[in-house]
C-alpha cells in the first residue's frame, strides 16, 4: 500500500492486574479497506478494540488518527473524532423507537425559540434522516420509524445499528462480531450492508469469530495472537485453515506478512 | 481490494439455496394479528391506556353505585384536591423510577422541606419568599445527595433512600424537636405559605392552586421526557444503562439530574402541604407518603424495571385511588377496603406491565 493510514496504533499495552491484555500491540487502518480482525479467545482483540474506540484507555502506546495522535477517554471522544462502533450488544434502547435510538446522545432540537429556550427536539427532522439512512442501506422494509426497537428482529436491529453508525462515521466505523446473533439470511444481509458502507467511501474495522464471512468480504486480515498483532495476511493469498493455523499458533507465518 | 459480492451470488456454498428463497427481508406482518394480539400491541406503544381505561370504569362503577351525587363537579374537584400532594410526590417518584430506581425518602423529604420553610418563616422571621427558597433548596439538596450516592458510589437505590429515609426522618423529628407549627402562627407571618391551599369556584367546582400546579407540573414534565434530549436520555437510562452508556449518554449525570429534580418537587410538595393543611407537623413525617407516591406510579403503569410508562399515567394512577377511596367513602364502608383495593390494584397492574412487555412484532 502506497497509501498513508487514517488509524494506526503503535506499541498498545493494557495491564489488568496480573493479566496483560495488550502487549505491544500494532495496528493499521487504511482508507476504504475492510479490515477483519480475527483472533483466539483472550488474544487481546477486544482490547484492542476498545481502546480504538475510547472504551479503554491504553497504559501504554500511541494512537493516531490521520496523522494526529489521538488520546480517547470515553467512546463519545472517539466518536466526536468520527469513529463510530457497532457493538456486539448493539447498544440500541428497545423502548425507544428507531429514530430516538438513531439520534440518541446528539438530538437534534427545533430551530429559533422552541429549541433554544424549550429544547424542544426536532422531531420531524431527525425521523427524516432516520428514514433517509435507513433507505439508503436499503432498509426500509421497516415500515413505521417510530416502531420501538424491542419489536424489531435481531437482523433489523443490527440494521439500525449499522445505519447509525454509517450515519454518523465520518471516518472508521468498528463493527463487533455483526453477524454472530443472526441466521443465515440476516447475516447475508448484514454482510451486504458492510460492503454498501465500505462503497460510501467509510473503512470499516470488522471483528469475527466467522471465517467464511471474514474471508468474503476483508481486504486485509489482521491476526492477533497473545496480545499483538502476530501478521497481517491477504484473504487472497491464504486459506481459511492457514489463517485458524496462524491464530492458534499451530503454524508460523510467511516472513512477508510479519513485516506488514 | 476484494471484488464486493452481491446477493445475487452467494459466496458461500452452504448459502447457494438461497436464490431459492423468499426474497422479502423482514416485512411486516400486520393483518393476521388476533384482537388480543392487536390490544397488547395498542396498550405497548400507548402506556397510560390502562391507567384511563380503570379510571373510567372505576368512576362508573361508583358512580351507578352511589348515584348523582358521586358525579357531581363538586365530588369530583374535592378528590383532585385529596391527590394534590400525593400526584406531585408521585410525578417526582415517577421521574427516579423511569430510570429504574426508586426513591423512598421521597415523603420524608417533603416533611424535612415544610418544617424548615415553616420555621425559617415563623421562628427566625426570615421574608417568605426566602423561607420558601431554603426549604426548595433542602429538598433539592436531599435528591441530590440520594443522586450523587446512586450515580457515584454505585450503591442500589433501594438501599440509598432506604438509608436516606431514615437519616432524613430522623434529623426532621431532633431538628424540630417534633413541635408543629400551628396555622395561626403561619398566617400571622405571611400568606404566601398558604397560597396553595386558595380555592376558587367554577360552577360547583371547587378548584386550589395546588391542584392546578399538580396538573400543570404533571404536563410540564410529559412534556420534558418527550420532546428533550434530556427526557429520551432518562428513558434509554433506565431501559438499559449499558446501551445508554454506549450511545453517549453520561449516564451519571441523568441519574443526578432525576434525583435531585425528584427532591426539588418533593419540596414542592411541601409548600403545597402547607396550603392544604395550614399548620406544619414534623410528625407527618410517619405517614407512608413515599410509598402512596410509588403506588401511584405503579397503578398508572411506570414499570419498576425502568424506561417505560408514561407521566400521564401517575396522575391518572393517584386519580384512581382518590376515587376509590372518595367512592368507599360515600358509599359508608369500612375504610381498610381501600387499603385492600390499593393492593390489587398494585398487583393487577404490575401483572398486565409484564404482559405488555412479552409484545412480539
Amino acid at each position: 500500500m502506497t497509501q498513508e493510514p487514517i488509524l494506526t496504533a503503535r506499541g498498545l499495552v493494557k495491564r489488568y492486574g496480573r493479566v496483560t491484555a495488550l502487549d505491544h500491540a500494532d495496528f493499521d487502518l487504511y482508507p476504504g479497506e475492510i479490515l477483519a480482525v480475527i483472533g483466539d479467545n483472550g488474544a487481546g482483540k477486544s482490547s484492542m478494540i476498545k481502546a480504538i474506540s475510547g472504551a479503554i484507555t491504553p497504559d501504554e502506546g500511541e494512537i493516531k488518527l490521520e496523522g494526529q495522535t489521538v488520546h480517547f477517554r470515553s467512546p463519545m471522544d472517539a466518536r466526536a473524532a468520527g469513529i463510530e462502533t457497532v457493538y456486539q450488544n448493539l447498544a440500541l434502547s428497545p423502548a425507544l423507537s428507531i429514530a430516538d435510538n438513531m439520534f440518541l446522545g446528539r438530538e437534534i432540537r427545533k430551530p429559533g425559540i422552541m429549541g433554544k429556550l424549550f429544547r424542544t427536539l426536532d422531531r420531524s427532522a431527525m425521523e427524516k434522516m432516520a428514514r433517509a439512512k435507513l433507505s439508503e442501506l436499503g432498509l426500509m422494509t421497516i415500515q413505521n420509524i417510530n416502531q420501538a426497537v424491542e419489536t424489531l428482529s435481531g437482523g433489523q436491529r443490527q440494521g439500525v445499528a449499522v445505519a447509525r453508525a454509517a450515519a454518523f462515521g465520518s471516518k472508521v466505523v468498528i463493527m463487533d462480531e455483526p453477524t454472530a446473533a443472526l441466521g443465515v439470511k440476516e447475516s447475508r444481509r448484514v454482510l451486504e450492508l458492510i460492503l454498501d458502507v465500505r462503497a460510501r467511501g467509510l473503512p470499516i474495522v470488522l471483528i469475527s469469530h466467522n471465517m467464511p464471512h471474514v474471508f468474503e468480504v476483508a481486504d486485509r486480515i489482521h491476526v492477533h495472537r497473545l496480545g499483538k498483532r502476530l501478521c497481517v495476511i491477504n484473504p487472497k493469498e491464504h486459506t481459511m485453515s492457514d489463517a485458524v493455523a496462524f491464530m492458534t499458533g499451530a503454524k508460523e507465518p510467511p516472513r512477508e506478512a510479519l513485516a506488514a | 481490494m476484494g471484488e464486493p459480492n452481491t446477493a445475487a451470488q452467494p459466496s458461500q456454498e452452504f448459502e447457494k439455496v438461497l436464490v431459492n428463497s423468499s426474497t422479502q427481508v423482514a416485512s411486516f406482518d400486520t393483518h393476521d394479528k388476533t384482537a388480543i394480539q392487536k390490544i397488547q400491541h395498542f396498550l405497548h406503544s400507548t402506556p397510560a391506556a390502562v391507567p384511563f381505561i380503570v379510571l373510567v370504569a372505576a368512576i362508573l362503577i361508583f358512580g351507578i353505585a352511589i348515584g348523582g351525587k358521586f358525579f357531581s363537579s363538586y365530588t369530583l374537584t374535592l378528590i383532585l384536591q385529596q391527590i394534590a400532594i400525593v400526584g406531585i410526590l408521585g410525578a417526582a417518584q415517577t421521574l427516579v423510577i423511569l430510570t429504574a430506581g426508586i426513591d423512598l425518602s421521597i415523603g420524608v423529604i417533603m416533611v424535612l422541606s415544610a418544617v424548615i420553610m415553616g420555621n425559617c418563616a415563623v421562628t427566625y422571621g426570615l421574608p417568605a419568599p426566602l423561607a420558601i427558597l431554603i426549604g426548595l433548596g433542602v429538598g433539592s439538596a436531599c435528591g441530590f445527595l440520594n443522586g450523587l450516592l446512586v450515580s457515584r458510589l454505585k450503591l442500589p437505590p433501594f438501599i440509598v433512600t432506604l438509608g436516606t429515609w431514615y437519616v432524613i426522618m430522623s434529623t426532621n423529628f431532633i431538628y424540630s424537636a417534633n413541635e408543629t407549627i400551628r396555622e395561626a402562627d403561619v398566617a400571622a407571618v405571611t400568606r404566601m405559605l398558604h397560597v396553595f391551599g386558595v380555592s376558587f369556584k367554577v360552577g360547583s367546582a371547587v378548584l386550589t392552586l395546588g391542584v392546578i400546579t399538580m396538573v400543570a407540573l404533571v404536563f410540564g414534565l410529559w412534556y420534558a421526557l418527550n420532546h428533550t434530549a434530556w427526557g429520551r436520555h432518562l428513558y434509554a437510562v433506565g431501559d438499559d444503562p449499558e446501551a445508554a452508556k454506549l450511545s453517549g449518554i453520561r449516564t451519571g449525570r441523568v441519574l443526578l439530574s432525576a434525583y435531585t429534580l425528584a427532591g426539588l418537587i418533593a419540596a414542592l410538595a411541601a409548600w403545597v402541604s402547607i396550603g392544604r393543611n395550614g399548620s406544619i407537623s414534623p410528625s407527618a413525617a410517619v405517614t407512608d407518603y413515599n410509598l402512596q407516591a410509588i403506588t401511584a406510579a405503579v397503578i398508572g403503569g411506570i414499570s419498576l424495571f425502568g424506561g417505560r410508562g408514561s407521566i400521564l399515567g401517575t396522575l391518572i394512577g393517584a386519580m384512581i385511588v382518590g376515587v376509590v377511596s372518595m367512592g368507599l367513602n360515600m358509599m359508608g364502608a369500612d375504610p381498610q377496603w381501600k387499603v385492600f383495593l390499593t393492593g390489587v390494584l398494585i398487583i393487577s397492574a404490575v401483572a398486565i406491565d409484564q404482559w405488555i412487555r412479552k409484545v412480539a412484532a
